[in-house]
């Protein structure tokens, strides 16, 4: 069973902000996923719709939608350790 | 072109609110609506909504924190809104920012809440709302532990509400009903307009007051105000004394039910008069009231009776003992009989039902009987504030109203209702038993009577199967108003006339 991680990070424009979770995330995931996730970047500010559609309230958001169970990180992803305690990409120890 | 000095009001349709607001809440702006849990604030900021889409067509936007839009659209049924329909046709748009309690939210790093700012402007633009409600706002600082980014976004939100040009209500929790404005310092950033809720316990009643705190640049009533929250009808603020004393008086006169007491009073009641019946239990209140409520039927008029002492079939059969058919004027449609128990619901909330009776059945004249009855269930300032909203609108509506109290002893003294009222009324009419040579004997007098003259004496009266017969007055007797009624002799009879004799 293919253990592809998809992910969509909504972001409130390109802000500092944003640019800063995308390029954290990206490292992370390079890291520990290579080529094994899907990575969907959406701007509220272009798609009010869809951030209504998740009950995005702050910015920036990460869902992790697969594989289940559904989790949702908030911030710019500055730490890497929690990031992937909150992707279950690691173990608590 | 000059400027205007004060801000510009947005007209919200809560009853009785835009009175004591001065005209609404401060249109663009953002007025913070604090209470306590359960003072009512997830209904107000529905309300405002509801009230803006039914009866101004101003479409809304409601962003929920807490409750699911579920969880509203059930809780407010009861009140009338039929919210999926507004949603169905576009006139409400739910933002729904409450938690999903079944997944797992991690904070990592610095946000803000563009997320929400976007989707409440999407919303706006959606519908072209005009008012925004947000409910409520503790509960966001629960879920994000970060205040000062949850105070900085939530400010941005509302100088973006600004910008928009929306009026906007967003509600917070208290803690304690007389103490700071709200939890975790919310009034800070919503400084400039401030409503707070109360829902406190006094004497171990209830009572919901309404306290506009602020409005920045603009006038308003101070103080609380009492409201209700009822089915069908929501939050209905009782503005009470603030209804203007500019009701035109005038000269018309009515029949009293009895025709002595027609001259004792000059010529009857005045037609826009509240007339006080006071006296002891049995000495005859119930029975001037029928009597006034016939006398009116008799004369084509329509009459109410709001009684909060006896039932229906005894009120019916009383007054058949006096020579009435109450069934038979019922039946006609000129009489209605409304009877309830004091205690099953607040005084805001009879107020609210006799006006509303009043508003139905359009009678000329009202009777209450007794007053006393709805003095034991409230504390004194509920007690005289809903005799305040209770002659206000009995003389708006150019009605005659006549309230029957009781006084504590048998032979005389005061009641406390006299003393709280006495003031407000047009006329007082005195029920006393005068106790002669062993026997109890009946006396009435007429002791005010606004605007017009009066008999002085006190008459004797009696009761029969016909009703109330008053006879001549008291002659040699001193002290019946205070209880003491003494006989006086002859000689000093003399004496007296002898002091008063002009040379």
């Amino acid at each position: 069973m293919s253990k592809k991680y998809l992910l969509k990070l909504y972001i409130t424009g390109r802000t500092p902000r944003s640019e800063q979770s995308i390029a954290n995330l990206r490292i992370i995931l390079e890291r520990e996923l290579d080529d094994e996730y899907e990575l969907e970047v959406i701007d509220v500010l272009e798609k009010p719709q869809l951030a209504e559609d998740e009950k995005i309230l702050a910015t920036p958001t990460l869902i992790k939608k697969l594989p289940a169970p559904v989790r949702r990180l908030i911030g710019d992803l500055s730490d890497t350790e929690k990031v992937l305690l909150g992707l279950d990409l690691k173990r608590l120890e | 072109m000059k400027e205007s000095q004060g801000i510009e009001k947005l007209q919200t349709y809560i009853p009785g609110l835009d009175l004591i607001a001065d005209g609404g809440l401060p249109k663009g702006r953002t007025t913070l609506v604090a209470g306590t849990s359960g003072s009512a604030k997830t209904v107000f900021a529905a309300q405002f909504l509801a009230a803006g889409i039914s009866q101004a067509e101003e479409n809304g936007v409601f962003v929920t924190f807490e409750e699911s839009p579920e969880a509203i659209r059930r809780n407010v049924k009861g009140f009338g809104w039929d919210i999926e329909q507004w949603e169905a046709d576009g006139k409400w748009v739910f933002v729904d920012a409450s938690p999903d309690p079944a997944e797992e939210v991690t904070i990592i790093g610095n946000y803000d809440f563009g997320g929400l700012l976007v989707r409440i402007e999407h919303a706006i633009r959606k519908n072209g709302a005009k008012r925004v409600a947000m409910d409520s706002v503790g509960t966001v600082f629960t879920r994000y532990s970060e205040r000062a980014t949850v105070r900085r976004e939530l400010f941005r939100i509302i100088a973006a509400l600004r910008e928009i040009g929306v009026t906007a209500v967003l509600t917070a929790e208290r803690n304690e009903e007389y103490g700071e404005i709200a939890r975790f310092g919310v009034e800070e950033f919503v400084a400039d307009n401030v409503i707070i809720l109360r829902n406190s316990l006094e004497e171990e009643k209830r009572r919901r007051t309404i306290e506009i705190l602020k409005f920045r640049g603009t006038y308003h009533q101070k103080g609380e105000w009492p409201f209700t929250v009822s089915s069908g009808k929501g939050i209905v603020v009782l503005p009470l004394s603030v209804i203007e004393l500019n009701q035109s008086s005038t000269d018309q006169r009515v029949h009293s039910g009895n025709e002595e007491l027609d001259k004792m009073c000059g010529g009857g009641f005045f037609r826009d008069s509240i007339i006080l019946v006071s006296g002891a239990t049995g000495s005859g209140k119930t029975l001037l009231a029928t009597k006034f409520l016939a006398g009116g039927v008799a004369r084509g008029e329509k009459a109410l009776m709001l009684a909060f002492e006896e039932s229906r079939p005894q009120l019916i059969r009383n007054s058949r003992g006096w020579g009435d058919d109450f069934a038979a004027m019922e039946q006609a449609g000129k009489l209605r009989i409304v009877c309830t128990y004091p205690e099953t619901a607040s005084l805001e909330e009879h107020l609210l039902e006799i006006k509303a009776a009043v508003e139905e059945f359009r009678p000329n004249r009202l009777a209450i009987d007794s007053l006393s009855a709805l003095e034991r269930m409230a504390t004194a300032k509920g007690y005289r504030e809903f005799i305040v909203g209770l002659t206000s609108f009995v003389k708006h509506g150019e009605l005659v109203g006549l309230f029957t109290a009781t006084t504590p002893t048998l032979l005389g003294g005061a009641s406390v209702t006299e003393s709280h009222i006495s003031t407000m009324t047009d006329s007082i009419i005195l029920l006393r038993y005068v106790e002669v040579y062993g026997d109890i004997r009946r006396g009435i007098v007429v002791i005010k009577m606004r605007g017009s003259g009066h008999e002085k004496e006190i008459r004797e009266f009696t009761i029969d199967a016909q009703g109330m017969h008053i006879g001549r007055p008291f002659r040699g007797i001193t002290g019946i108003l205070s209880g003491n009624p003494i006989q006086a002799s002859a000689d000093e009879m003399e004496r007296l006339d002898e002091l008063f004799k002009t040379r």
